[in-house]
C-alpha cells in the first residue's frame, strides 16, 4: 500500500513546551490507527497539524503528495474530522447542517439534497432530518457527526476521541456506522483511551507520550488486549500515573 | 465570496431563531432612546438644539447595541467547536470572516431600522434627506462592523469577552465614529450629501482599511 500521510521531523512547541519532539511517521491509505497516550502526550497537536489547524515549529507534513504548509486548503477538503465536539450548530437542524457543511466542502447546490438524504438514511437520521440537532441525544449528534465527516467523501478521517460521552450502546452504534458509512479505503486515525474497541476495530496501534511515538505495532503483531495494556503502562507508568486508560 | 454568503445566511438564519442578539440590541437601543428623550425633555421643542443633540444620541445608541450584539457574534460558533468544525472546512479564513461581517451589519441595519423611527417620534424631529442619512449610516455601521467583527473574534476566547471587547473596540472606532456623528448631525439639520463630503471620504476610506486589514488578520485571530 501507498503512504497516504508522511510526515518527517515533525516539531511543535507552545512557549516553552515541547508538544512533539522530531516525529517521524508513514501512514498507508486504507490503514485504521489508533493512537494512544497519556493527556498532554501530543495526540491531539499531531491531529491538528495534520488537519491544518495549527502549523507545526518545524518538519513536514505530507498529505497525498502535497505539502500541508504549502497547501492547507486542499488537504482540508481531503480531511473530514470526528471529536468529543460534534461541530454542529444545536440551532440548526440536522438538514441544515449538513447542507451547510457540505457547501463549505464545495458541494454543488444541485446535488447537496440528494446527498444530504443519502448520508442521513446511512446514519439513521433520515426520519429526524428537520428536527434541530440541539434536541438529539449524545448518540445521535454523534452520528449526525460522522454524516457532516463524510458529506464530502473524505480520503482521510481523523477522530479525537470520538466515544467522549456515549454510553456502551451508543457506542456500539457509532462503530457500526462508522465502519458502514463512507468508502472502505477510507484512512482513519483514531485518539483513544478506549483499548478494547480500538483493539476490535483498528489495524495498527500508537503509544505516544511526552511529544515522542514510543510504540508503532500493527494489531497482527500483537498478543492480545491484555499484552498491548501492559505494554502500555510500561511506557506511561514511569513518568506518570498511567491517566487515561480505559476498560470501558 | 459564495462561501462568505453562506456564512452570513447561516448566521442570519440563527439569529433569527433565537434572537439572542437582535432582542437584546433593539431594547438597549431603545432604553437608550426613550431614556435621554426623558432626559431632554425641556429642549424637545427647541429644533435648533434637538439637531445638536439628535446625532449623538443616535450614534450612542447604535455603537452600544453593536458592541452588546458583537459580543455574541462568535459566541454560537464556540459551542460544540462549530468554529474549530469551520476552521476545517477547505476555505480561505477571510471568508469566515466576510461572512460574519455581512450577518453583524445586517442584524445592526435592522437594528437601526427600527430605532429611527422611534427616535423620531421620541425627539418630535422631522428628518430631511433621508438618501444621506441612509448612506451616512451604512458606511459608519460598515466601518464599526469590520473592526468589531475582528475584535470579536479576538475576544470570544478569552474568558472576560464582555469586558475586552469595548475596552479594544471603543478607542478603534473613534476614527469612525467622529465623522459619523458630523455626517448625521449636517445631514439632520440642512439635509445636502454635498456637504458632508469630506467626512464621507473618511468613512470610505476607514472602511476600505479595516475591511482589507481584518481579512489580512482574521487568520490570526481565530489561530489555536
Amino acid at each position: 500500500m501507498d503512504s497516504i500521510i508522511s510526515i518527517t521531523g515533525l516539531s511543535k512547541s507552545f512557549g516553552r513546551r515541547q508538544a512533539l519532539n522530531n516525529i517521524d511517521l508513514e501512514i498507508k491509505k486504507g490503514e485504521f490507527v489508533a493512537v494512544f497516550g497519556p493527556n498532554g502526550a501530543g495526540k491531539t497537536t499531531i491531529l491538528k497539524i495534520m488537519s491544518t489547524i495549527i502549523n507545526p515549529s518545524r518538519g513536514s507534513v505530507l498529505v497525498n503528495e502535497i505539502d500541508a504548509k504549502k497547501h492547507p486548503e486542499k488537504i482540508r477538503g481531503m480531511i473530514g474530522a470526528i471529536s468529543h465536539e460534534t461541530y454542529l450548530y444545536d440551532e440548526l437542524t440536522a438538514r441544515e447542517n449538513l447542507v451547510f457543511f457540505g457547501r463549505m466542502y464545495g458541494i454543488e447546490n444541485n446535488n447537496i439534497d440528494e446527498k444530504v438524504d443519502s448520508i442521513l438514511k446511512s446514519v439513521n437520521l433520515l426520519q429526524r432530518a428537520d428536527e434541530r440537532a440541539g434536541s438529539f441525544s449524545r448518540g445521535m449528534k454523534q452520528r449526525l457527526s460522522i454524516a457532516r465527516a463524510l458529506l464530502h467523501k473524505p480520503e482521510i478521517l481523523l477522530m479525537d476521541e470520538p466515544y467522549t460521552g456515549l454510553d456502551q450502546h451508543a457506542a456500539a452504534n457509532f462503530e457500526r456506522v462508522l465502519m458502514s458509512t463512507g468508502d472502505s479505503d477510507v484512512t482513519r486515525i483514531m485518539i483513544t483511551h478506549n483499548i478494547e474497541r480500538a483493539f476490535e476495530l483498528c489495524d495498527r496501534m500508537l503509544i505516544m507520550d511526552k511529544g515522542e511515538i514510543r510504540f508503532d505495532k500493527l494489531k497482527t503483531e500483537i498478543e492480545s488486549v491484555d499484552d498491548f495494556r501492559e505494554q502500555y503502562l510500561s511506557i506511561v507508568e514511569k513518568d506518570t500515573d498511567a491517566e487515561g486508560i480505559s476498560n470501558v | 465570496m459564495k462561501k462568505s454568503l453562506y456564512i452570513a445566511a447561516k448566521d442570519l438564519k440563527y439569529e433569527f431563531r433565537t434572537k439572542q442578539m437582535l432582542n437584546s440590541m433593539l431594547i438597549f437601543s431603545l432604553i437608550v432612546i426613550v431614556i435621554f428623550s426623558i432626559s431632554f425633555v425641556d429642549v424637545l421643542s427647541q429644533t435648533e438644539l434637538v439637531g445638536k443633540l439628535a446625532p449623538g444620541v443616535l450614534w450612542v445608541a447604535f455603537t452600544f447595541a453593536g458592541t452588546l450584539g458583537l459580543s455574541r457574534s462568535f459566541a454560537g460558533e464556540m459551542e460544540n467547536g462549530c468554529l474549530e468544525g469551520l476552521k476545517l472546512s477547505p476555505i480561505d479564513r477571510s471568508s469566515i470572516y466576510i461572512g460574519k461581517t455581512i450577518s453583524n451589519a445586517v442584524l445592526m441595519f435592522i437594528v437601526e431600522l427600527l430605532t429611527i423611527p422611534i427616535f423620531i417620534v421620541l425627539f418630535n424631529y422631522n428628518i430631511s434627506g433621508i438618501p444621506g442619512l441612509a448612506l451616512v449610516i451604512f458606511l459608519g455601521t460598515f466601518g464599526f462592523v469590520s473592526v468589531g467583527t475582528l475584535l470579536s473574534a479576538l475576544s470570544a476566547s478569552t474568558r472576560a469577552r464582555e469586558i475586552m471587547l469595548p475596552v479594544l473596540l471603543l478607542p478603534l472606532i473613534i476614527p469612525v465614529i467622529i465623522p459619523a456623528v458630523m455626517a448625521t448631525g449636517t445631514i439632520l439639520t440642512d439635509g445636502g450629501i454635498s456637504s458632508i463630503s469630506s467626512e464621507l471620504r473618511l468613512l470610505i476610506v476607514y472602511d476600505l482599511i479595516f475591511f482589507v486589514v481584518g481579512q489580512l488578520v482574521f487568520e490570526y485571530t481565530v489561530m489555536d
